[in-house]
């Protein structure tokens, strides 16, 4: 932030118009001067490179390599809290994007994204959100290549929104999909679930104490790639977002029409999740997700996959959790250690804690 | 809350319990666990799966947003829509269906409706925001009412007026005698439930089990728990007993937690009550004692009696009472789900109907 004091005139005068504030006013949103310092100061010095810098109306994209077409997937994120453990709303809006254009196949390589910010939203936060982005785009590989800012009134919006939009390259003879999945394929999880789901819900105050656990919120698509470079057939890749894997799996069950079977057991749950799911009636396999995938491929390529998985940052505890089995309509079973099973169904609604 | 020993979902032990049963039962048997937690477990271990063909558990009335009266409900509609009203409930009970809305809607139309986890949590809301009324949604069975009556112990103590409960609580016993003098009654057995058992102890039985010459187990929610109470109860049944038996002796004893049911007794005190499908139930509810009638929502707010509309299609009553399985229905999984529950059994995560939508639909 620059810098500047009011300064101190003797009798009578105009006076100056405040330039340097620790909230967003109206006038960040203006278009003139006040949003081009908020843009160069905030945004710019954080998130630099060439086509960005071009500061022109909309960007060009030149490079699009042979034999590979454009991945574009698009996003709004609306977090409450702003910060979590783990995570908070900037990194959060990249790797959400990023890991939807992965689970395509594709390289993520470019974000567009939008801040709308609430009037008197702090802007040491919106700093902090901003380093926290470009961050993650370092991380992931990808730049942001167009911006924008709007500035809402004051409890129009709450505090900041931000959508991105990503854009990546896939190769034209790979085919992934949630419609992919076969008889016969594995069903790998890259990690623990439901970490996210229960630091937001710690983030609100809604646990009533602490839990301990962190969000897994992380780009996805180095993982990718290295399953990709290894050269496996892979046919279903997805993140298991909101909703949880349950949900996540009865989609692609019944968008490739098979019947999924996992084993109750092998699904890796952190003590922690598992022991505040338990306290408050809730259940992991329902649990929000923003740093997992499932992958979904032949049987016998499964334990080529896992070697690869773990060898990765964000794959290290990666575990084959069920097959998928004949054509029907689109079930998801649960055998549980008793022998038993039940179909898993997708979330209802908002999933609310037990009474007693 | 409970802790969860890794034994006690045992899956080798449970499976030799349930050889156990197998080996002893002889004939046909209904046993009813009361409580909706029980019968969540049971569904979500499989573990009626893995009981022998003769016996059949039927599913009890024990969840608290269930048998929450329509009226109740409507009532809590009309005070959450007035104007500087902060209404607290906890979270099942947002998604459970009056006339036509629930309290979601309320919600989504402007009231400020807020999920607590304990009504303490409301009176720290009701602190926070004096220029407001805040009301918590007083249900539950016993294990609810302790905390409900030490809130209201503590408001009044330090003079907070701008806090209120609607009363809706519900006792298990009198739940009881309500389904075994139903003349379609089938329960042969009971599973009391645990955390119920927890506070009131199980002395409150005895004469249930004299009564109706009935064999009442009380058991907890753990696989092993569960299949110990449904053992320690066919074991009864094939010998022509009818005693109170304890399953979950590391939580309930006879007596129960007497600390916590005086203050039930003190803030409260028996008033007869609806039940949502099952109709009224004689002193089956817990209302405020006359000294606590200013902590009453009820008297605090001016309400309008609206009309009462079930959905015709809706089993619920027969369904809590015993009667009917929730497959019965001819609604379940078409016109009623989750996400479009007609009945309060498939709103809450304690619902008979609920569990069985996520838990017993079978493959396809």
């Amino acid at each position: 932030m620059t810098q500047s004091k009011t300064p101190i005139l003797e009798g009578p005068n105009c006076p100056l118009p405040i330039t340097d504030r620790g909230q967003i006013v109206l006038g960040h949103g203006s278009g003139g001067q006040m949003t081009h310092d908020l843009i160069r100061d905030v945004f710019q010095s954080r998130l630099a490179n060439p086509i960005l810098d071009t500061a022109n109306d909309a960007a060009n994209v030149t490079d699009v390599p042979p034999g590979k077409h454009l991945v574009v997937s698009t996003d709004s994120h609306i977090v409450s809290p702003l910060f979590f453990a783990g995570g908070d709303i900037g990194r959060l809006s990249v790797c959400g994007t990023v890991n939807d254009v992965a689970m395509m196949g594709a390289d993520p390589r470019f974000l567009t994204a939008t801040f709308i910010l609430e009037e008197g939203f702090s802007i040491h936060e919106l700093e902090l959100i901003v380093d926290s982005f470009a961050e993650a785009c370092h991380e992931a590989g990808v730049e942001l290549i167009a911006a924008d800012t709007k500035v809402t009134e004051k409890g129009k919006s709450d505090k900041l929104f931000i959508s991105t939009t990503g854009f990546g390259w896939a190769d034209n003879n790979r085919q992934i999909g949630g419609e992919q999945a076969k008889p016969g394929d594995a069903v790998i999880i890259s990690g623990p679930i439901g970490n996210h789901g229960i630091a937001v819900a710690e983030a609100r105050g809604n646990l009533g104490f602490s839990s301990q656990v962190r969000s897994d919120t992380a780009p996805l698509n180095h993982l990718v790639r290295a399953l990709l470079d290894a050269d496996l057939d892979v046919h279903v890749l997805r993140d298991p977002t909101r909703g949880g894997l349950a949900t996540t799996l009865v989609e692609i069950a019944r968008q490739s029409k098979v019947n999924i079977e996992l084993d109750e057991e092998t699904i890796p749950v952190d003590q922690p999740v598992l022991k505040t799911c338990e306290l408050l009636g809730l259940d992991p396999l329902y649990m929000a997700n923003e740093g997992k995938l499932i992958l979904i491929l032949p049987a016998d390529e499964a334990a080529d996959a896992l070697r690869v998985m773990h060898s990765t940052r964000y794959g290290e505890q990666a575990r084959l959790i069920g097959q998928v089995l004949a054509p029907s309509k689109g079930q998801v079973w649960l055998k549980t250690p008793f022998g038993t099973t039940r179909v898993l169904e997708m979330l209802a609604g908002e999933m609310l804690p037990r009474i007693c | 809350m409970t802790e969860s020993p890794k034994n006690l979902r045992d899956a080798s032990l449970t499976k030799a319990i349930m050889a156990e049963i197998r080996r002893i039962t002889t004939q046909p048997w209904n046993i009813m666990e009361i409580c909706g937690g029980q019968t969540h477990a049971i569904m979500q271990y499989g573990l009626d799966q893995l009981l022998p063909p003769e016996i059949t558990l039927i599913h009890g009335p024990g969840c608290p947003v269930c048998v929450t009266s329509l009226q109740a409900i409507e009532q809590g509609l009309q005070i959450a829509s007035q104007p500087d009203v902060i209404f607290t409930s906890f979270g099942d009970m947002l998604r459970v269906p009056g006339n036509q809305a629930d309290l979601f809607t309320a919600r989504s139309q402007g009231a400020d409706v807020r999920v607590v986890y304990s009504p303490l949590d409301s009176l720290k809301i009701a602190n926070a925001n004096p220029d407001k009324q805040v009301v918590f949604f007083g249900i539950g069975f016993e294990t609810t009412a302790p905390t409900i009556a030490s809130t209201i112990l503590t408001a009044k103590k330090a003079g907070i007026t701008n806090f209120s409960i609607l009363p809706a609580n519900v006792l298990v016993p009198p739940a009881m005698h309500a389904i075994l003098s139903n003349p379609a009654n089938r329960v042969q057995g009971f599973l009391a439930a645990g955390h119920v058992c927890a506070v009131m102890g199980y002395h409150e039985y005895l004469p249930i089990a004299e009564q109706y010459q009935i064999p009442i187990v009380v058991t907890g929610f753990e696989p092993v728990d569960l299949a110990t109470g449904i053992l320690m109860t066919v074991q009864q049944l094939e010998s022509g007993q009818h005693q109170v038996a304890n399953a979950y002796p590391r939580f309930v004893t006879k007596e129960g937690n007497q600390v916590a049911q005086s203050i039930i007794a003190q803030v409260f005190e028996p008033v007869d009550r609806q039940w949502r499908g099952i109709g009224a139930i004689p002193l089956s509810g817990l209302g405020l004692r006359p000294e606590y009638a200013s902590f009453n929502a009820l008297t605090r707010f001016e309400l309008t009696q609206t009309p009462l509309n079930e959905s015709p299609l809706c089993i619920a009553g027969q369904v809590l009472s015993g009667v009917a399985k929730p497959l019965d229905c001819p609604a379940f999984a078409r016109e009623c789900t989750p996400a479009h529950p007609l009945g309060a059994p498939m709103v809450s995560s304690e619902g008979a109907c609920a569990a069985y939508y996520r838990y017993h639909r079978t493959r396809e």
